[in-house]
């Protein structure tokens, strides 16, 4: 076996990795910031969150805590069929219980416009408008009464009848109602180059398996709720969201309003992954009931709801053929990608993504297809398609390493492509052999033996994975104003969001070196859809998309003070769009890159698999705020972990119901089951957005699942090719060593 | 969630009186799991007779070398308590491994005892339940029931009961001290879960409106070398999947005194005496331990999704009795 050879250019790196340890431990180093001449240094520099005292306070307040006078409280009735209309609603008895003020449903709700969405017609926003219900857990009615435990205690109460219809919720990727998704304008679905039947044929080694990944749920901290009320004639919202302005754009339609007539505000988030993107249920019913009631109205939801009316990541059942010449190049590349979607929207998880990015391949087909089922609607969560599609892929890549003979990082090396593997376009930067080098480095992947089942600590076996990492770093019209004060000080003005990420930071920092002024005199205002149009804090372009047009705005602010002697009372503003900037970037493929290893240890008596520590080294562009952007990418691998040992949502075919959805039966990783872990990044420069950030909310994730469950095979010799890796699952399959350990093989 | 009443009682024979003023209340101990049943409609007590106050928090050596462990003392408590750690260290080990430790702080020894089974459908109520509404029946026999019971289920119900403490408190022949309006009562942990039959809403012997009021753990020199293992599906925070309480006295390679315990297999914390028999007298040998296991598990009956613990139950006895065998020969 020989140890990865690497052919990058050896151009020196600026590698500022700390161990998660380290850095909680109050030592960080700063990675050597690029700075322009002039600039005041923020950027670069690690910060902690500007509100970071104000949350741990109390003072920070979220949509389900900001007080209102005249509050009345909102509480949803969930459908518990799965398919069927509604028969009766028992309004009545309800109405009449103790400080409840309304009952809203299908016959009395106020009408909202069909087809308003914000990536076209979505249909789930199209609450309690008509009798059909299509899952269980979606809303069919709103009580509202004086108290939260009023209006519980009413909707608990309330007896609603269906007929039912028979439903399906089983899915296979041999499901007969799968097809290929309409797509839409944003979602190729198929890419085919080379005559892939002919290469497989011609390949000395082929690799053919089938992967699969359960349902996954966003499980944010805090649950979605909205306060709407009406004032001075418009409607003022505080949203649980991910972008406040598209969140306004979209209520202000659905409710035959003008758009300058609905305000949203959503200035603090509990996290979101991707949850909080769209509008939600529990927005729009608060909204229609301030409406009705002419009265500031809460709706929050409940740990139980939030698994069924917020999205969600839909299972995926993946067929990877790889086809390879003996030395390890490929000749074919096959990813044929299935998963659901619910009747009323046809979300498609776009798992064969990475496959069009990270390997050539002298042919490469990859096949998105879809069921509907009756279940709720699935939306993004966290690289969405890249994550559960890295599985996948960088599985069967471990798959091909092991028959081939090869080290894991030489097989990927040898496949490196020059252009986009499906597109043709250039990469607009491309440094993941920098992260496979450095990442082994500082790993201590070159010592490795690659037979599986040789190293064992007591009862464990212990084994090392690892995986290629890639995602999209896009850039999104935004929009942003910042007014010069009389007083010296700085205000920037955009609807960005800070779900918990470090984005209002980063942005103060961005903004203060665009102005180059101290960053104390910045203060960034977020999350106010009046602020104008901004990207979502989402598909990891929030930063990117924000920064570019803070950077224009304070670009245009300094011409206008050169022109001033001083500044007006009311300040200097200026404003800048970058619809057009961003509409002139074509043709060209951005990616941030990365590499993960794991080391596992398995016990194959019990089944149980511990991870005993985690280093991923990335490629993203130019990074804002070391110290946020590592929490960044140490949480997307603590949730990769969850992925690949944990999360599963269990649908019960009989009633089309999660059996598991709370967060006592839905496992996300514990404290326990999160080692060390190490995350750092290379230079990776990249200008194709001039801000040369490509945003790292989301690679974290992906590929640990796959580093993970290549390295249960390296302890085990089993792979394991189902999410999550259970420890039933581990215990049935054993070990493909003999003289395994704790008790002997397993005989039944 | 429906609005109740609340009292807190001062002392028992109060308590016992206080609860039958209303045949909807329940005693209320850390309600760490009253509560959360309450939120979702599951239990819906008109009236919470809390019992924390009660004079039952301590944990005392009898004159017979009994340890005697009131009702309200907490799970943490328990688990700090040094007597038992030295005597019977698996108990501190399985409190140890449940819940987290704010939850502990709060649990006492009365409601771990009672707590509620962990079945998917017994926490929903869109759902039906034999145990939580009678008759309804059973969805977990053709549906989600990976982590239900192997042994002495009934086609009425397979839900496991969820108690790590309670494993170890079989396995060192726990009696359980109850108070009722007629005086002060006695029930051994055997006989205290009643088997699944057609009642499985029926779980204890407790008579009606019987308050627990204590364990006793009778004197046991072979449960000082005791352990607990528990397997889960994360590292914390988790219910078993499987997990066994095991005492072992080995002298010149025999068995002279065996424990052993199984959790997360059965509608009650199941003592495998099967197992014990086969080994008391005979070879402290892994093939000894597996033979003595597999007469345990002869009577499992797997569903289709949980055929696992019978492997997993089975390895963690060998692994278990061998640990302690090697660790005697010290
Ligand atoms: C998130 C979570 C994780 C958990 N994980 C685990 C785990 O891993 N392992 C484990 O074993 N347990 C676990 N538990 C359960 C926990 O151990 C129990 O909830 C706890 O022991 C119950 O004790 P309590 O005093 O809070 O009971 P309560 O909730 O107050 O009462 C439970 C029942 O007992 C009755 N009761 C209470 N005291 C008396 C008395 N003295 N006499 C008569 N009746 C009484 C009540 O009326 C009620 O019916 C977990 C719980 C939670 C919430
Ligand atoms: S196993 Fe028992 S608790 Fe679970 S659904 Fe069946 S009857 Fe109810």
């Amino acid at each position: 076996m020989t140890a990865p050879t690497v052919s990058a250019p050896s151009t020196p790196m600026a590698v500022p990795s700390v161990s998660a340890a380290t850095a909680a431990a109050g030592t960080t180093t700063s990675p050597a910031p690029t700075r322009t001449a002039g600039s005041s240094g923020a950027v670069g520099t690690s910060r902690t969150r500007l509100e970071g005292r104000a949350k741990v306070t109390g003072a920070a307040r979220y949509a389900g805590e900001v007080p209102f006078a005249e509050l009345a409280y909102g509480w949803l009735a969930t459908s518990t069929v799965a398919r069927g209309r509604i028969r009766s609603i028992g309004a009545e008895p309800v109405l009449a219980m103790p400080g409840v003020l309304a009952v809203l449903h299908h016959e009395n709700a106020p009408r909202l416009k069909p087809g308003v969405g914000m990536m076209g017609p979505d249909a789930t926003l199209q609450i309690l408008q008509d009798d059909r219900v299509p899952h269980v857990g979606w809303p069919v009615a709103l009580v509202v009464a004086e108290t939260p435990e009023q209006a519980r205690a009413a909707a608990e109460a309330l007896v609603v009848t269906y007929d039912e219809e028979p439903h399906d919720v089983g899915f296979s990727s041999g499901h007969p109602g799968l097809h290929t998704p309409d797509g839409g304008p944003r979602a190729r679905t198929d890419t085919e180059k080379g005559d892939i039947e002919a290469e497989l044929a011609a390949s000395a080694v082929v690799v053919d398996e089938e992967y699969t990944t359960p349902e996954e749920y966003h499980t944010a901290m805090e649950p979605h709720a909205a306060v709407a009320r009406w004032e001075d004639g418009r409607l003022e919202v505080i949203d649980s969201n991910q972008g406040s302005h598209a969140v306004a754009q979209d209520l202000a339609k659905l409710f035959f309003l003008d758009a300058t007539s609905v305000r949203v505000r959503s200035e603090h988030v509990g996290g979101a992954f991707g949850s909080k993107g769209l509008m939600r249920p529990h927005l729009i019913v608060a909204a229609m009931a301030a409406t009705m009631l002419d009265r500031p109205v809460r709706v929050v939801l409940t740990r139980r709801q939030l698994f069924s009316m917020v999205g969600f990541r839909p299972a995926t059942a993946q067929r990877i053929r790889l086809g390879a010449e003996p030395g390890g190049r490929l000749r074919a590349l096959d990813h044929d990608a299935t998963s659901f979607s619910s009747t009323i929207n046809e979300y498609v998880e776009q798992s064969a993504q990475p496959s069009r990015v990270v390997y050539a391949a002298d042919a490469l087909r990859t096949r998105t297809r879809v069921v509907r089922l009756d279940v709720p609607t699935p939306s993004f969560m966290r690289a969405p398609g890249w994550a559960p599609g890295s599985f996948a892929i960088e599985s069967a890549m471990d798959e091909l390493a092991e028959k081939t003979g090869l080290d894991p990082i030489t097989l990927r090396l040898r496949n490196e492509p020059e252009v986009g593997p499906a597109s043709g376009l250039p990469f607009s930067s491309r440094n993941l052999i920098p992260c496979f080098e450095e990442g082994a480095r500082r790993f201590g992947w070159t010592d490795r033996d690659p037979r599986p089942g040789t190293r064992r600590d007591g009862r464990w076996l212990l084994g090392t994975g690892m995986a290629a990492a890639a995602h999209s770093a896009g850039t999104a019209p935004s929009s942003a104003s910042i007014t010069a004060e009389a007083d010296g000080t700085f205000t920037v003005r955009i609807a960005a969001a800070d779900i918990g990420t470090g984005a209002r930071t980063a942005l103060t920092q961005i903004a203060a070196d665009a102005l180059e002024t101290p960053l104390k005199t910045v203060r960034v205002k977020i999350a106010d859809s009046d602020f104008g149009p901004a990207f979502l804090a989402g598909g990891s372009m929030g930063t990117a998309s924000w920064a570019w047009a803070v950077t224009e705005a304070a670009a245009a602010l300094r011409e206008k003070l050169a022109l001033v002697d001083q500044i007006p009372g009311e300040g200097t503003t200026a404003r800048a769009d970058t619809t057009e900037l961003v509409m002139a970037m074509r043709g060209q493929e951005r990616y941030a890159f990365g590499a993960q290893f794991a080391e596992v240890a398995v016990d194959v008596a019990s089944g149980e698999v511990r991870v005993r520590r985690m280093l991923g080294t990335f490629a993203v562009g130019r990074v804002v705020n070391p110290l946020t952007a590592r929490s960044q990418l140490i949480g997307g691998m603590i949730m990769g972990l969850s992925m690949a040992l944990h999360e599963e949502g269990i649908r019960d075919t009989a009633s089309g119901g999660l059996v598991n959805g709370d967060l006592a039966g839905y496992h996300v990783a514990s404290n326990a089951d999160v080692p060390v872990i190490e995350a750092g990044w290379v230079d990776d420069p990249d200008t194709y957005n001039p801000t040369g950030i490509k945003g790292l909310g989301e690679i974290g994730i992906v590929g640990v699942a796959a580093a993970i469950a290549n390295a249960v095979w390296h302890a085990t010799g089993i792979r394991h090719r189902s999410l999550p890796i259970r420890l039933d699952r581990v215990l049935t399959a054993g070990t493909a060593i003999e003289n395994s350990i704790g008790g002997g093989a397993v005989t039944y | 969630m429906r609005e109740f009443g609340y009292m807190r009682a001062t002392d028992v024979t109060e308590a016992v009186s206080l609860l039958a003023t209303d045949p909807e209340a329940r005693f209320l101990g850390g309600g760490t799991n009253l509560v959360d049943l309450m939120k979702t409609g599951v239990e819906n007590p008109a009236l919470l007779i809390d019992v924390r106050e009660l004079p039952l928090d301590r944990i005392e050596v009898a004159d017979d070398g009994a340890l005697k462990i009131g009702a309200t003392v907490t799970n943490s408590d328990l688990a700090a308590d040094p007597e038992v750690r030295r005597r019977y260290p698996a108990l501190a080990q399985a409190v140890l491994a449940g819940a987290s430790g704010q939850l502990r702080n709060m649990a006492t020894v009365g409601g771990n005892l009672l707590q509620r089974t962990r079945c998917g459908y017994f926490g929903d109520t869109t759902q039906p339940c034999n145990k939580r509404v009678p008759g309804s029946g059973c969805p977990a026999l053709t549906g989600e029931h990976h982590n239900h019971a192997i042994l002495d289920w009934s086609e009425h119900c397979v839900a496991t009961h969820p108690s790590d403490m309670g494993v170890a408190l079989a396995a060192f022949d726990a009696v359980v001290s109850v108070h009722t309006a007629d005086g002060p009562a006695e029930l051994p942990l055997s006989e205290f879960y009643l088997p699944v039959g057609d009642t499985p809403h029926r779980e204890t012997a407790l008579p009606p409106g019987a308050l627990i009021t204590g364990v006793t753990l009778p004197a046991a020199p072979v449960a000082a070398r005791s352990r607990y293992r528990k397997v889960r599906e994360r590292a914390s925070y988790a219910f078993a999947n499987g997990s066994i309480a095991a005492a072992l006295d080995v002298e010149d390679g025999t068995v002279r005194d065996v424990r052993l315990a199984f959790g997360a297999v059965a509608s009650r914390p199941w003592r495998a005496r099967k197992a014990e028999q086969a080994l008391t007298g005979g070879p402290a040998t892994p093939e000894a331990f597996a033979a003595a296991a597999d007469a345990e598990l002869a009577a499992a009956r797997p569903l289709t999704h949980n055929g696992y613990k019978v492997p997993l139950i089975r390895n963690l006895v060998v692994a278990m009795l061998t640990e302690l065998t090697q660790e005697d020969a010290r």
